[in-house]
């Protein structure tokens, strides 16, 4: 569906699911060059497990209009503006990669709007190789590859995902070759200058975050910094590249579906994992 | 690649090798989990009619050597190839098709496919104007092979891209002749590939098979054209198959409903052999691409041999798109011309001791046939000419044998031919 944010119109992906439920409304946020086709796996479920979801396309990505937003103060502060077009009052934020600190500034800027944040592929920072960069702002095709070699990491490198037929280091690339020219270089940019470990401890909404153990993006030690300085953060492991949403899809449901019902239960995250 | 992707050892018994599933269902967690595959909201295998662990295993590599987004394995190149078709359009629907291609192909569009509402065009695939041209509000794809059957022309597959894009329609590219090792068509424009895998991708005659392998690029969305991949589908509760598959849209539509419903499924067994040449593929076509290579060397220089049709061949119209697309070269199959026409053909075919007389290509065993008898015999006279597949052509798909001895053979059948 569309809506208008700002004045642009904005795509929205809702899993088909039925629009009147009590549950949970979640807004699924996407990564650098990225849009909501890289949630195929999570939104559909998500949509028929009594809960409304939104994958959404950031401005100037996917079907959405307008150009990449500059910074990730911004995107977070945007999605905010979005659970008000979709007159949200409350909703679970998801990020991935980018999408990751866009949630988490999400969470800084209007706390109350926000039930609880879940994490994948994130870190206390996103530094961007210089060469990474120089591609993507070339337009250079390199930036695709670059990202999908560091991505399928782990099971995904050589593929065997759950989806008969799916060759996702393909699937990535395409995606990725969407964004390339058009949002990939500003959403690098805006990765590579985010300090997500200095916002981290004013972070008041409950947090899960879901480390994927062959991240190369963001690795480990980045996802544990980064849990460890948000207050009550807990945490789980997936055995996957950054892209673990597309190489393990049924882990990271399952992992998300732990986090939503931890947000739904009410309880107040207390372990470290 | 070819010999890791899609495979890793099973977790159950460490088996190394891609075990054979020759299971027909597959065991739900509860009800909720079966729900859920069925509205599609999980991945994972159902039935081995629309997946199965083994053919998946096949369909994920080869979308990993096409540089693919996913494919589906069919029963027969013939089932994929149809299976694409069916899911892109119906009745109403026009394709455009190169008239040198398989006589399998012509037969299914000219024919069968007329018969249910989809009309089609054949056109020179060299003929970039005409192809334009042929172009309708109705039609829904363009068809051609990299190297065309049984004439040896390479396809422009960049040029022709191009013009399907102009049209919004996508490219289907039949690549069995030259497999994912000797060419890539994703990487030169075209949207969708298939392949009777029966042919190179086996290796050695033992299996029926065929894949439909989807780029991921084409932009159904904005095309508009595709109602079957960008409308609610009321058989999955009004699923979009772009919104919900993104790039793998086309795939998902020609599981779902293709093999759901005409049901050419691949079998485990099958997916099974086609693995295993899969593994070979690489030195296969090295062999391949050599052997042909002094075939070719020794049929020029023979003095019954009229002409011969093999793209780097010397005055070829297409040696130098052929050198472009094919640089690890131009495949296994050519044809050539006998002096002495039809008749002297027919001696050829029956003296031959090494090569074998039957209508396939790819085997590790040189074959040989004469077309316009058997794998083109339903086409007109007129048909076979457009096709330029001349009365006494002899099509050769050459093997992994010692490429002397099949020199040494084809001169005796030559010799005896013109005795």
């Amino acid at each position: 569906m569309m809506v208008g944010v700002d004045g642009r119109q904005v795509f929205i992906h809702t899993g088909g699911g039925p629009a009147e439920v009590e549950g949970s409304r979640v807004v699924l946020v996407h990564g650098a060059g990225m849009d909501h086709t890289v949630w195929r796996y999570q939104t559909r479920a998500l949509a028929h497990s009594g809960r409304v979801a939104y994958a959404v396309d950031l401005p100037g990505h996917g079907r959405s209009e307008g150009e990449p937003l500059p910074d990730i103060e911004a995107l977070g502060r945007w999605l905010i503006g979005l659970l008000d077009a979709l007159e949200v009052e409350r909703a679970v934020l998801i990020g991935h990669s980018m999408g990751s600190f866009a949630v988490l500034e999400s969470s800084i800027a209007a706390p109350d709007r926000i039930k609880g944040l879940i994490l994948l592929g994130a870190g206390d920072a996103m530094p961007v190789h210089p060469g990474l960069m120089a591609a993507a702002g070339a337009g250079d095709h390199l930036a695709v590859e670059l990202i999908v070699a560091w991505s399928h990491t782990g099971s995904g490198r050589f593929g065997s995902n759950a989806d008969p037929g799916s060759w996702q280091q393909g699937t990535g690339a395409r995606i990725l070759e969407r964004g390339l020219g058009r949002s990939l270089a500003v959403d690098l940019q805006a990765c590579h200058g985010y300090d997500a470990g200095a916002v981290a401890a004013s972070v008041a909404v409950p947090t899960w975050i879901i480390t994927a153990s062959d991240d190369r993006m963001t690795p480990p030690a980045a996802a544990r910094r980064l849990l460890e300085a948000i207050p009550g953060a807990v945490g789980s492991t997936v055995p996957a590249g950054h892209f673990a949403l597309l190489d393990c899809p049924r882990l990271v449901q399952v992992e998300i579906v732990k986090g939503l019902e931890h947000f739904e239960s009410g309880a107040r995250a207390t372990a470290r994992g | 690649m070819s010999i890791h992707a899609a495979s890793r050892p099973d977790p159950v018994t460490g088996a190394r090798v891609t075990p054979i599933y020759r299971s027909t269902s597959f065991v739900f967690d509860d009800t909720a989990h079966a729900a859920s595959l069925f509205n599609l909201e999980v991945p994972g295998h159902i039935y081995s009619r629309i997946s199965n662990p083994t053919v998946a295993v096949f369909e994920e590599r080869m979308a990993a050597l096409e540089g693919g987004v996913a494919s589906v394995a069919t029963a027969s190149g013939q089932a994929a190839l149809h299976l694409a078709i069916a899911t892109l359009m119906g009745a109403g629907g026009h394709v455009v098709c190169s008239q040198s291609v398989y006589g399998g192909t012509i037969n299914l569009l000219a024919h069968t496919m007329a018969r249910f509402g989809i009309e089609s065009t054949f056109v020179q695939p060299a003929d970039h104007a005409a192809i334009a041209a042929a172009i309708r509000p109705t039609t829904r794809l363009l068809i051609g092979e990299t190297i065309g059957n049984p004439t040896m022309t390479v396809l422009d597959i960049e040029a022709v891209a191009a013009i399907a894009h102009a049209a919004r329609v996508p490219l289907l590219i039949d690549n069995t002749f030259a497999t994912p090792y000797l060419c890539r068509p994703f990487e030169h424009g075209a949207d969708l590939v298939f392949h009777s895998a029966t042919k190179f991708i086996s290796g050695h005659g033992t299996v029926i098979g065929g894949v439909l392998v989807d780029s991921g690029r084409f932009d159904w969305e904005g095309s508009a054209l595709f109602p079957t991949l960008t409308d609610p589908y009321p058989a999955y509760h009004d699923i979009d198959f772009v919104d919900e598959f993104g790039p793998a849209a086309m795939a998902a539509r020609a599981r779902f409903e293709g093999l759901r419903d005409f049901g050419a499924a691949m079998s485990p067994d099958t997916a099974f052999a086609l693995i295993q040449g899969l593994e070979t593929l690489g030195p296969r076509m090295d062999r391949h691409v050599a052997n042909t290579r002094r075939v070719v060397e020794f049929l020029l220089e023979d003095e019954f041999v009229e002409w011969v049709a093999y793209p780097e061949v010397p005055g070829h119209p297409d040696r130098s798109l052929a050198a472009r697309l094919l640089p690890k070269g131009a495949g296994a199959v050519l044809a050539f011309g006998v002096t002495g026409g039809r008749e002297a053909g027919r001696r050829v075919i029956e003296s031959v001791e090494v090569f074998s007389h039957l209508a396939n290509i790819g085997d590790v065993r040189s074959l040989i046939i004469h077309p316009a008898s058997t794998t083109h015999q339903q086409m007109s006279d007129a048909e076979l000419e457009a096709a330029g597949v001349a009365q006494g052509l002899i099509r050769l798909s050459v093997g992994l044998e010692d490429p002397e001895d099949l020199i040494a053979d084809l001169g005796r059948a030559l010799r005896r031919a013109h005795r």
